[in-house]
């Protein structure tokens, strides 16, 4: 028998590449001299009108192609001349606004792209940026929260107080839930800037075919389709001409889900006009200031809750900073004011968020998207409960969960795929018991009494998140056997070290009954799969796992079908064994997938011996056309799957961190996870995807932040400034356990993973920190500077 | 303003090429770009991530900070090298596999790159020295627990004292080990 490989750790198929330097990253394509390659000027202000650009000197340079500013744009395709796609427009996004592919006029933050140049080589390119003279009017800038909401300044003249959207929900009247709440509490809690930060950055390669008429373009994206759509509406092609190929991804977290970068648009235009393969790589300071940031705001909780924390009405304000543009819509804020319930049910509930302009980069979704800050919001006021009422923390969480026999939970808000927020599984109390018994809750005081006698000073926290994954609208799947018996299976999203060749290839491999190694797996191609969404939202797994389970279900029905009349037996007979079809209880009458697949096109050349093999058989009715007219030649299986609504992923998470009294420096000494995302494909792969998750989340809780002056200067655009944890930086270990509350939504009853990590780590180290010093953490990353000064104003 | 070219000899992995370069064309992109050789990768371009490392003369080198014609007379290797002559994959590369210890490949040729140049200094690590020898380089994916776990069995896998039926012990021990299912 087939082993069944759902659950199983199986190893990854796509390591071989990786492993041997023979992945395929988008520099890695066309990588020789021939290639022409493209660099940016960029911004230096953060606030100006660009009064003249003189590019007269750049040509001049040998190995120069073409130098383009905005007025270059419209000429070469009318449609560029616009501004880039508002992409995810909200009725409560009154002021969205938008770059140009190059600035026009002005710019509004430092690395905005202003002009472009192509050349022989990246040193070239460089070179020729040099001798581009701008002449700028400076304006004053407008940097963070506080000074946007002063507005003293405007990022754009045509936004008033430079309020973007203005956005509320609520589910009752939380000024009456409040009023009459025997206790009550007010928290200021701020989160900083981060951003993703893949190791490999943007980068876009495009040739022209001038014999077949055709685009192809290679991109590091999240969303193959999206790019595919952007540069046929902007180069006026028709979508049938353009291909977009994402190969091998670099790590994405979400910045790459953003799309068109204004280069995913100059470098096909380039390559269209020069007939040459032209690239562009973004090196580390572009990616710094040119691409996406998130975490930035700012959020106000006003709690109502009764003797025993029970929370009768919550009212949260937040103001979220989406810096220059709003390409990506509201989508962060919006999953903040919807998420930040977590596992728990407040009986009346309002959010209001302003999301507002800076002069800094642009905000689209990072790892956990806007849930970090969210849960940062919910637990912070959790502990502050219990600390308010002298009970234990985990005491006051209990009391506000959602019971296991209250699901669907349906949580009365609109959710961020304009779908009614509703919880479909999950087992809140179960998780809290198993974290308390992995990270020794109970035995805490005890810990912290010992290390006190040695002079160590430690603390405990946890923190409980939902999240809401596997968003749709669908993605779709084709499965095609091939006449030796191999598999090639196309999904349209992308994929950037989440192992979807080996997960899916696990799918099939059950479904279909065939050997996982004779199963191939492409994502992100056109070619392969023109209708997709792509990488972002914990999805994969839920949307393209459940739609190639499908798609081979279909390809397992069309083979028993046709071998049940090539072999004369009921279908119902049939099963499939490694690749063979086979009578149940007789495997002497059998066939190969491949004869199937020859068996499936009643072209009877031979080419090969499965083809002679096949020609032994006579299928169908000589009496009827050789192809039925609902039926196809070929076995195949193309599939789609579109839900409901979103699956709910949680988790919960606790941390014991050691202060030091001297330094100030934070270390997390045990770091412990529960987590439930339904049914496990590779439990390999979710535990790695943790491990990931929670490395960034430290990362957030205390190291990184975007350090902008006040004119708006990136101070820290290179990894010898903006500190991202090394080894050095993670604890020795994290202890791991699963829950499974199988989603009803989908035919696997699985739950997406991918950020989970992330989410309420920079709360559960709050906590910790708290509990270890004794005064409260209301900001964070916290640096061990912020911890002395902390422990400055409350000693005095 | 035409550059003046330099016409070197760069031994990688083995095989000597001839190439033609201005004196500022770094390693990283001669070995990328002029070579072909793309499985050394860039993630900075300033020396931090390491995601670029190869080996000269046997020590780790970031290629991002060392000009190509600066290697002339060096032997350059790449991860590409460290592949076996029969295309298995060789000891590092093993345990990487095994361990789950990549997951967007990026930063893993350097992490190859580095661990073979340490396991050839100290092939029996105590585990702080295995996190010791990762310490070097960014990965933004795994969060470096199983890559630690790939050094130490990657020392176990270079040891000569071992055999197959050590690695069936190991396998006993640790249970939950990956299912070998190989393409």
């Amino acid at each position: 028998m087939t082993t069944k490989l759902m659950g199983q750790k199986v190893q990854r198929t796509e390591d071989q590449r990786f492993l041997r330097g023979q992945g395929r990253y988008v520099d890695d394509v066309h990588a020789h001299p021939t290639t022409l390659h493209a660099a940016v000027l960029r911004s230096p202000h953060a606030h100006a009108r660009i009064v003249d650009i003189d590019v007269s000197d750049v040509l001049d340079v040998e190995g120069v192609h073409v130098v383009w500013t905005y007025e270059d744009l419209g000429p070469l395709s009318p449609e560029m001349a616009e501004p880039l796609p508002l992409l995810i427009p909200h009725p409560d996004l009154t002021q969205g606004r938008t770059q140009y592919a190059l600035a026009r006029d002005e710019v509004n933050y430092v690395g905005e792209a202003v002009a472009f140049v192509v050349a022989e080589d990246r040193y070239i390119a460089e070179d020729a940026l040099d001798r581009i003279q701008v002449t700028w009017e400076v304006l004053p800038a407008v940097v963070g929260i506080e000074a946007s909401r002063a507005a003293e300044h405007l990022v754009h003249e045509d936004v008033p107080g430079n309020v973007g959207a203005r956005s509320e929900q609520n589910t009752g009247d939380v000024e009456a839930a409040l009023a009459r709440a025997p206790h009550r509490l007010q928290l200021e809690l701020d989160i900083e800037r981060s951003a993703c930060t893949p190791l490999e950055g943007r980068g876009t390669v495009a040739r022209w075919d001038a014999d077949t008429n055709r685009l192809q373009v290679w991109t590091s994206t999240q969303t193959s389709t999206g790019v595919r759509a952007a540069v046929a509406v902007k180069l006026g092609l028709d979508l049938g001409q353009v291909d977009v190929i994402t190969p091998d991804v670099g790590g994405g977290f979400g910045v790459k889900v953003m799309h068109p970068w204004p280069e995913e648009l100059l470098v096909p235009l380039a390559a269209r006009l020069l007939g040459r393969t032209v690239k562009f790589t973004e090196d580390r300071r572009e990616h710094f200031i040119s691409s996406a940031h998130e975490r930035g705001q700012v959020q106000h909780i006003d709690v109502g809750f009764d003797d025993e924390g029970r929370i009768l009405g919550l009212d949260v304000m937040f103001w979220h900073d989406h810096g220059a543009y709003t390409p990506y819509g509201l989508i962060v804020p919006i999953i903040t004011s919807t998420q930040l319930l977590g596992p728990y049910k407040p009986e009346v509930y309002r959010v209001v968020f302003e999301s507002i302009y800076t002069n800094t980069v642009i905000v689209t979704p990072y790892r956990g998207a806007g849930r970090p800050q969210g849960c940062f919001a919910m637990e912070r006021t959790m502990d502050k409960i219990a600390a308010y009422l002298g009970k234990d923390r985990t005491e006051v969480r209990a009391a506000n969960f959602i019971q296991p026999d209250e699901f669907p939970f349906d949580q009365g808000l609109i959710f961020q795929d304009g779908r009614e927020l509703e919880y479909d599984s999950g087992d809140y109390p179960a998780s809290l018991e198993k974290l308390k018994r992995l990270i020794g809750w109970d035995e805490f005081p005890a810990l912290r009494e010992k290390m006190a006698a040695e002079g160590r000073t430690v603390g405990i926290g946890l923190a409980c998140y939902v999240e809401g994954t596997g968003v749709g609208p669908y993605e779709g799947a084709h499965v095609h056997i091939e006449t030796s018996g191999k598999v090639k299976v196309a999904t349209g999203l992308t994929t950037q070290g989440q192992g979807h060749a080996t997960v899916f290839a696990q799918l099939v491999a059950d479904e279909l009954g065939v050997r996982f190694e004779d199963v191939e797996v492409v994502t992100g191609d056109t070619r392969r799969m023109p209708y997709a969404v792509g990488t972002f939202a914990s999805r994969a797994a839920v949307m393209s796992g459940s739609a190639i389970h499908l798609a081979a279900k279909r390809a397992k029905e069309k083979a028993l079908r046709i071998a049940a009349d090539a072999l004369e037996v009921d279908e119902a007979d049939l099963e499939i064994v490694d690749g063979v079809v086979q009578v149940k209880g007789s495997p002497s009458t059998r066939l190969d997938l491949g004869t199937v697949a020859v068996l499936s096109n009643p072209l009877r050349y031979a080419f090969d011996e499965a083809s002679k093999a096949a020609t032994q058989f006579a299928v169908g009715d000589p009496g009827k056309p050789p192809v039925a007219e609902d039926d196809e030649p070929g076995l195949e299986g193309k599939d789609f799957y579109s839900p409901q609504r979103a699956t709910f992923a949680s988790g919960m998470h606790a941390a014991i961190v050691e202060t030091d009294p001297d330094t100030a420096e934070v270390t997390i000494l045990h770091y412990a996870v529960v987590h439930d995302c339904g049914h496990l494909i590779n439990p390999m792969i979710v535990e790695g995807q943790i491990h990931g998750g929670v490395a960034q989340g430290i990362g957030g809780a205390l190291y990184e932040r975007m350090a902008y002056d006040s004119s708006g200067q990136l101070l820290n655009a290179s990894f010898m400034d903006f500190l991202m944890p090394y080894v050095t930086e993670i604890p020795d270990g994290i202890d791991i356990d699963h829950l499974e509350t199988p989603s009803p939504l989908n035919p696997l009853g699985i739950k997406g993973a991918g950020e989970a990590g992330v989410i309420p780590v920079s709360a559960v180290v709050a906590a910790a920190i708290e509990d270890a010093e004794g005064f409260p953490i209301t900001a964070m990353p916290i640096s061990p500077s912020d911890l002395h000064t902390l422990r400055q104003e409350h000693t005095s | 303003m035409s550059e003046e070219l330099h016409r070197i000899r760069l031994s990688v992995n083995g095989v000597t090429r001839e190439v033609e370069l201005p004196a500022r064309r770094l390693l990283s992109d001669a070995l990328r770009h002029d070579l072909g050789l793309t499985g050394t990768h860039v993630g900075c371009e300033h020396g931090v991530c390491g995601a670029c490392t190869v080996l000269v003369d046997g020590r780790p080198v970031r290629a991002c900070l060392m000009f190509a014609v600066s290697a002339v007379d060096t032997e350059i290797t790449t991860v590409e090298g460290l592949t076996r002559e029969d295309g298995s994959l060789g000891p590092v590369q093993q345990a990487f596999a095994e361990c789950h210890g990549l997951q967007c490949g990026f930063c893993t040729p350097g992490f190859l790159t580095t661990v073979t140049a340490c396991l050839r200094e100290n092939p029996h690590p105590s585990h702080d020295e295995a996190r010791e020898m990762v310490a070097g380089n960014l990965c933004r994916c795994t969060g470096y627990q199983n890559i630690v776990k790939a050094v130490e069995r990657a020392a176990e896998l270079a040891d000569p004292q071992h055999d197959d039926q050590h690695d069936d012990q190991h396998d006993d021990q640790q249970s939950d080990a990956p299912v070998e299912v190989q393409p």
